[in-house]
């Protein structure tokens, strides 16, 4: 026990470091941009991990819930007056009623099953936030009103980074002791095999739909989050694709993995733009990268490494 | 998982991540931003843009540049996506350190750029089609194409001079069709059309006979207009074909204004109108247009280096980087904001797009007269005869 609780300070630990550090050598303020960018996936990946990686169920309509994140933001102070921190919460709450809403039904879906389900949650949401124009702006977007807190007006690449930074700390704290306790028990104990866990009296429908509201709650922060930053949004952001990137980060990171889940996140992000020098060539290298990397490390990107680490170590 | 291995993995993620090299700077180079789809769902409006600007690029400098400076041109795809454009608009600025911009392929990239570029003080002359590019005017901020409200204004003035009031509306739920679409709206009262039916269809919907049937079947359409871009107005007009309602004249939007969608909709286009850019009929001008010479030059030089047909989109591009090179020429500065106040005083520009005047409150610059009617005949563009 004692090992775990040093591993997992040692995760957030290294993780505060690098948000501290990294500001040092930027050069510019688009490195802030990037580097916010990347914590902000990484929450909604870090998120994702919870309910994929410990509970061991598919989303692949995530998206649709940062979405509800992003256009409560947008929607709440520019349509109804709701200052914008409070639109920020009512967002969440509004993701978690409705994975707790949808959830119910479909988190009774198995593998391929429960895909298409919650496949079908984020296209239905996405085609919302499209055909409402009047509400949503269509799909040409919104703009977003700046973050006020307090008289302060949250603006600038590198204040974003700081707030987007300890956004991530905080959710990967949270992340990282749900692990270890007996709901994060009950979705390892999911994971591994549903009917032994029902043979042990984990009620596996309670214990699924938990991880799948604490998953979209995530998710809705992080789209709030980027929707601030950008002061702009539009329906890509609750689409299909996004759905596949948010199981991409996860997946090359590590399935399980919560600093996996951020590694995935800084390699998705960061590597377009550092292939941009490729010009033509830049789609066909990313996908090559990432194929490359799910078949020589199968695991994730962390797991992999660790592993290979720790037997360097011991030979 | 041991602390090493924690290590090892953050410090090689973040050397991958960031050890971004950054290239020299060349000195004694202008250097121009540009973010465009060239991938991606908007790549047939990106693709053109792209090889117009290198191609005009090239052939600058080989002329010996602007003021006696070459211009660098630094390109970034978005691939469609306006996250994207936003994180490469803040690279252009932050790390490139661009003076201009001749880019935004989409409305929505544009919308989530501009303000970058307003709080930077850059200009940005964006080749979105929507009229919100503009509207309201920001400072920094221009643009090439005509706007959708100017499609629908043309459109019904056309439909007046046939006597045509009542009609009918068929419009793509996408970005370009929903926004023209509430233009269209806003502006039919002033021409007295009066809009009898209103129907929509998705972006990738295969197949809109129902909706043009309940078109057919609502009594007293005299015209049908489809707002749209992309496949979608192709299928509608063959469904218009197969529907038999060519007795009812069609208008399609410049949106369509390629050669791709008469190869798409085959015959049943024979007929169809639509609003559009000189470029597109550039042959057929009589020599007295002022735009003749542009449009055909233009035509000739993409066509010979890319051989693939011109569109209009393409030239819009042309229309951007000129009306910056002159304006940059005329500041005999690289200073953002002296050139931004040349670009406003832009006059009597002949580009593809038509003549561009430019004001404090008008940074689009163009009038009516800077669309065409055309009308689809023999598989070809065709200008309208008026009136008939």
């Amino acid at each position: 026990m004692r090992v775990l609780a040093n591993q997992r300070f040692l995760t957030l630990a290294i993780l505060a470091v690098v948000i501290a550090v990294l500001p040092f050598v930027f050069p510019s303020s688009y490195y802030f941009r990037v580097a916010s960018l990347v914590w902000v996936s990484a929450l909604a990946a870090v998120g994702l991990n919870i309910l994929m990686g410990q509970a061991g169920q598919v989303s692949l309509g995530h998206a649709a819930f940062f979405g509800i994140g992003a256009y409560a933001v947008a929607i709440g102070p520019a349509h109804l007056g709701i200052p914008s921190w409070a639109a920020l919460l009512i967002g969440a709450l509004l993701s978690a009623v409705l994975a707790y809403l949808v959830g119910r039904p479909i988190l009774r879906l198995k593998g391929h099953y429960l895909a298409i389900a919650t496949l079908g949650l984020g296209v239905l949401v996405a085609l919302v936030i499209t055909t409402e124009s009047s509400w949503t702006g269509g799909p040409d977007g919104m703009p977003v009103e700046r973050l006020t807190l307090f008289g302060w007006r949250v603006s600038g690449s590198s204040t974003w980074y700081w707030v987007t930074g300890g956004l991530l700390l905080v959710g990967t704290w949270i992340a990282l002791n749900l692990d270890e306790t007996p709901t994060g028990r009950a979705f390892r104990a999911l994971h591994d095999s549903e009917v032994a866990a029902q043979v042990v009296g984990v009620d596996v429908a309670r214990f699924k739909l938990q991880a799948f509201v604490i998953a979209a709650v995530y998710a809705s922060l992080a789209g709030s989050a980027l929707a601030f930053m950008n002061g702009f949004i539009n329906p890509d952001q609750a689409g299909f694709l996004h759905s596949v990137e948010l199981v991409t980060m996860v997946v090359l990171g590590g399935l399980g993995s919560v600093l996996g889940s951020i590694v995935g996140a800084a390699v998705l992000i960061t590597l377009p733009q550092a292939l941009t020098v490729f010009q033509e060539y830049e789609h066909l290298l990313l996908g090559l990268i990432i194929i490359v990397a799910m078949i020589f490390m199968r695991n994730g990107i962390v797991p992999s490494l660790s592993s290979l680490l720790v037997r360097k170590a011991r030979s | 998982m041991n602390a090493k291995a924690n290590l090892k993995t953050l410090l090689a993620a973040s050397v991958m991540a960031f050890g971004v090299s950054q290239g020299a700077l060349a000195q004694g180079t202008i250097k121009i931003g540009s973010v465009l789809s060239v991938t991606g769902p908007s790549s047939f409006l990106g693709e053109p843009e792209d090889k117009t600007l290198k191609l005009y690029v090239d052939k600058i400098n080989a002329a010996g540049g602007v003021n006696g400076k070459k211009i660098e041109l630094v390109i970034y795809d978005d691939g469609g996506d306006a996250n994207k454009a936003r994180t490469f608009a803040t690279r252009l600025l932050e790390d490139d350190e661009v003076i201009a911009m001749v880019g935004g392929t989409t409305t929505g990239s544009t919308m989530a750029m501009i303000p970058v570029f307003e709080e930077a003080k850059v200009p940005f002359i964006s080749l979105a089609g929507a009229i919100e590019v503009v509207d309201p005017v920001r400072k920094f901020v221009f643009k090439t194409p005509h706007t959708d409200k100017m499609a629908c204004e043309k459109i019904f003035e056309d439909l007046k001079k046939r006597n045509l009031t009542k009609i009918g509306m068929i419009s793509g739920t996408d970005g370009f069709g929903a926004s023209m679409r509430a233009q269209c709206v806003k502006v039919a009262p002033n021409y007295g059309m009066q809009i009898l039916t209103d129907e929509t269809y998705g972006p990738r919907d295969s197949d809109m006979t129902a909706q043009l049937t309940k078109i057919k079947n609502t009594a007293g359409v005299q015209a049908v207009v489809n707002p749209g871009f992309g496949q979608g107005p192709a299928i509608v007009t063959r469904n218009y074909a197969q529907l038999g309602m060519n007795a009812i004249p069609f208008y399609q939007s410049h949106g369509v204004a390629s050669k791709s969608f008469i190869e798409l909709a085959g015959a049943a286009a024979e007929g169809v109108r639509l609003p559009a850019a000189a470029l597109l009929v550039g042959d057929k001008l009589p020599d007295s247009d002022p735009q003749k010479k542009v449009v055909t030059e233009y035509k000739q030089a993409y066509e010979g280096a890319t051989k693939q047909p011109v569109s209009t989109f393409g030239g819009h591009a042309y229309d951007g980087l000129f009306i910056l090179v002159e304006a940059m020429k005329r500041a005999n500065s690289t200073d953002p904001q002296k050139i931004r106040d040349e670009i406003e005083k832009t006059k009597g520009f002949v580009g593809t797009g038509g003549i561009v005047n430019m004001t404090g409150t008008d940074h689009l610059g163009l009038d009516l007269s800077a669309f065409r009617m055309l009308e689809i005949k023999g598989g070809d563009w065709n200008l309208a005869a008026s009136g008939s």
